[in-house]
């Protein structure tokens, strides 16, 4: 179930931001691409060294006790009641909707339904709580871009359209939306290693429908989709390069 | 069939005939469910509606069963308990034999394909004839269904034109497909005439009428169920609803779902054997109810939601996995996401604990369920019990997924990612010596089949975030 997420109020001044394990170690410029996002609009944004991962890799294969261990040094390391804003809609899952029944019964249960409240996906609240659709300002080059949609981020957060609303507002962007934009690309964590056959199937035909909007760039919310589906576009070496939104749109609208 | 699920993956996935029917039919049912439910609000509320009244049915499952027996047999239908499929297999035939029985017409039922009846009658010489076309057709192909609602779907009109011409006496071949549901109508109505019994599934069964209901489309359920003088349905014993009304939410939601259809063709709700001054139905009905570890799933709050399903099929139309690789890669009767769920509590997590991981996760399933079972969460629920079961734990082959090396590994992982200063030091190596890791290291060789080395990008957030001056607290 998607979770029913309402902006926080008054607007806050100072964020928390969880950067993710993925993009901490694979994909840090695309992390940091939504912290400056959030700064230029104002806000203090805090990135607490003690974080490391929301315990999804576990909690999804069966190790419930592990993940919830990991997760608690999450709960640790946010102490103050500011908004967690997360660059990946399936870590944003993992901790607004999981982490409640992964900490059912346990010590730190209030601690985990308090800071699950807390949690939001960066798009959504690039749109919801900054309304910076109305505000971006694109000094790029024309370029043809389609969107991916995680599983995760669009059925577990409720984020469908505030991705695309961000790159609608780009004036010199033409978003080619792909027909088969919800279907999984294939990755699903250790899915793409236990079933390497299927999921080389489903992102076989990912990297085809991309293709087949003519985008030069596969813009998506979530890294763990980007390292699947930009790694077969490579590998097949296809041109369509994978980019996270946050770096696309502080691309196009700071010039870095 | 192969060995398990990667390996009858890999046969589909390298038949382009079978994938290509598959992804056409499933684009077909998704399209056309879509259309049915344009109206997210109504859909929404509609399946909170499903979901209630089948939530309601499980929570008294053990009074309404036994209100349920109470009226039917006050109608006249004789009902009968088979705690597994043995007992009901038994129970069909004592029926059968004790009407001299050689032929039984059978309507579609899932159930039966759960207890393999056919086989088992025909061992004791008696003859089953799938009446619904698309079993008739897996029937000529000796096949199972490969679908719970479209049991032959995996096959395209050539093929069926094909296997028409070498069954069915002077049938020429054709793809024309009006010809071809005639050439098996044909066949069928003798069929239908001479038949000793008939043989049904249910969809629901009213506690407060005592009553069967029954859709379908072709009209072989009727058939099935009124013209032989004996009728014996099988149902799992989660097929109860307290009220008659309850059953018109769910029939807005069952076809909806499965074919996106507004209502079948045929609703049959059936109460009674043919009574004194009818001139037609059965002189006799029965109905076996089958629990073959239905009560076990019950006996689990969270895992009884399993038994909310209504058979619409819509998660495995949805299912990026089930679509790719078709239904005779789960290797058992209930394929796709409810397959995955259901297959591991009935034969047991050491028989079916490949099931639970064949996903991702994507919850495309969840989405369309008409009766919001939390498809995801019991198959993470499911992955816990194999790999460390709860101490309570109900599930059949709990624990038998549990592998040391895998425990050690995320033991391992915990100690880096709980502790921020392992953790430090961790990304920190990772980031500097990562690359270096061969393509052909475990794991990574699955990955890099179809994709590029992943690349540690040197330094990480931790790092950019401090140097760039964000704030710590």
């Amino acid at each position: 179930m998607p979770a029913h997420v309402t902006p926080p109020a008054p607007m806050p001044k100072d964020v928390y931001y969880f950067g993710t394990c993925l993009v901490d170690l694979f994909f840090p410029d695309a992390g940091l691409a939504g912290m400056e996002l959030l700064k230029h609009q104002g806000i203090r944004v805090v990135f607490p060294q003690g974080q490391s991962c929301c315990g999804q890799p576990a909690f999804n294969s069966g190790h419930k006790s592990e993940a919830r261990e990991v997760a608690r040094a999450q709960l640790n390391a946010f102490p103050e009641d500011w908004p967690i804003v997360v660059p990946s809609g399936s870590c944003a899952g993992m901790m607004r909707v999981h982490y409640p029944d992964l900490f059912k019964g346990d010590r730190d249960e209030d601690k985990a339904v308090a800071f699950a409240s807390r949690v939001f996906e960066l798009s959504w609240f690039l749109v919801h709580v900054l309304g910076l659709d109305t505000k971006l300002v694109d000094k790029g080059e024309k370029v043809t871009v389609t969107w991916h949609g995680s599983c995760h981020s669009m059925r577990e957060m409720g984020v469908v359209d505030e991705p695309k609303r961000l790159i609608r507002a780009l004036s010199n962007v033409t978003l080619v939306e792909n027909p088969r934009e919800k279907e999984c690309c294939g990755f699903g964590g250790t899915f793409a290693v236990r079933q390497p056959e299927v999921s080389a199937a489903m992102v076989a035909d990912k990297i085809d429908a991309i293709e087949q909007t003519g985008a030069t760039r596969v813009v998506s919310g979530d890294c763990g989709c980007l390292m699947n589906i930009g790694g077969a576009l490579d590998k097949a070496g296809k041109p369509t390069k994978p980019q996270h939104l946050a770096e696309f749109l502080l691309e196009r609208c700071h010039g870095r | 069939m192969g060995a398990d699920f990667s390996t009858r993956a890999h046969d589909a996935l390298n038949n382009p005939q079978l994938r290509a029917n598959f992804r056409r039919a499933m684009d077909g049912l998704m399209t056309k469910r879509a259309a049915q439910f344009e109206d997210q609000d109504n859909w929404n509320a509609l399946r909170a509606r499903g979901a209630a009244i089948k939530a309601r049915a499980l929570a008294r499952l053990p009074d309404l069963l036994e209100e349920f027996e109470q009226k039917a047999s006050a109608n006249g239908i004789i009902v009968h308990w088979a705690e597994t499929t043995e007992d009901a297999n038994r129970m069909v035939l004592e029926i059968l034999n004790s009407h001299g029985a050689k032929k039984v017409i059978k309507g579609k039922s899932m159930v039966s394909e759960e207890m393999h009846l056919n086989a088992h009658l025909e061992a004791h010489g008696i003859r089953a004839v799938e009446s619904d076309l698309g079993e008739y057709i897996i029937q000529l192909a000796g096949e199972a269904p490969s679908h719970i609602v479209m049991p032959c779907i995996h096959k395209n009109k050539g093929e069926i034109a094909q296997l028409f011409t070498d069954n069915i006496d002077n049938q020429p071949y054709t793809e024309d497909v009006d010809a071809l549901t005639a050439a098996a109508r044909q066949v069928l109505r003798r069929e239908f005439a001479s038949a000793d019994a008939g043989l049904s599934g249910a969809n629901f069964l009213v506690a407060e009428t005592g009553s069967l209901v029954l859709i379908e489309n072709e009209g072989n359920g009727r058939l099935s169920t009124t013209l032989p003088p004996l009728h014996i349905a099988v149902a799992g014993i989660e097929k109860l609803v307290e009220k008659l009304d309850d059953v018109a939410p769910l029939l807005a939601l069952l076809p909806r779902s499965a074919t996106g259809q507004a209502i079948t063709t045929y609703v049959n709700m059936i109460s009674s054997p043919r009574k004194p001054g009818e001139k037609d139905g059965p002189r006799q009905v029965h109905l076996v109810l089958l629990d073959n570890g239905r009560s076990r799933v019950y006996a689990d709050e969270q895992l009884r939601d399993t038994l909310r399903c209504i058979r619409c099929g819509a998660c495995m139309n949805h299912c990026p996995v089930y679509s790719r690789v078709g239904g005779h890669t789960y290797g058992s009767v209930y394929p796709g996401p409810i397959g995955k769920i259901l297959t591991p509590q009935l034969a047991g997590l050491d028989c079916a604990g490949d099931l639970p991981h064949a996903s991702t996760l994507c919850n495309a399933c969840v989405e369309v369920c008409p009766v919001q079972i939390p498809i995801a969460d019991i198959l993470v629920r499911l992955r816990t019990e194999a790999a460390e079961p709860s101490a309570s734990t109900a599930v059949k082959g709990a624990g038998s997924g549990h592998s040391a090396v895998e425990s050690a590994v995320w033991k391992g992982w915990q100690a880096m990612y709980a502790n921020p200063a392992a953790y430090k030091i961790g990304t920190k190596a990772l980031s500097v010596l990562g690359n270096l890791i061969p393509a052909a290291a475990p794991l990574l060789k699955q990955w890099t089949s179809v994709r590029t080395k992943p690349k540690f990008a040197g330094k990480t957030l931790h790092q950019l975030a401090r140097e760039k001056g964000y704030d710590n607290e």
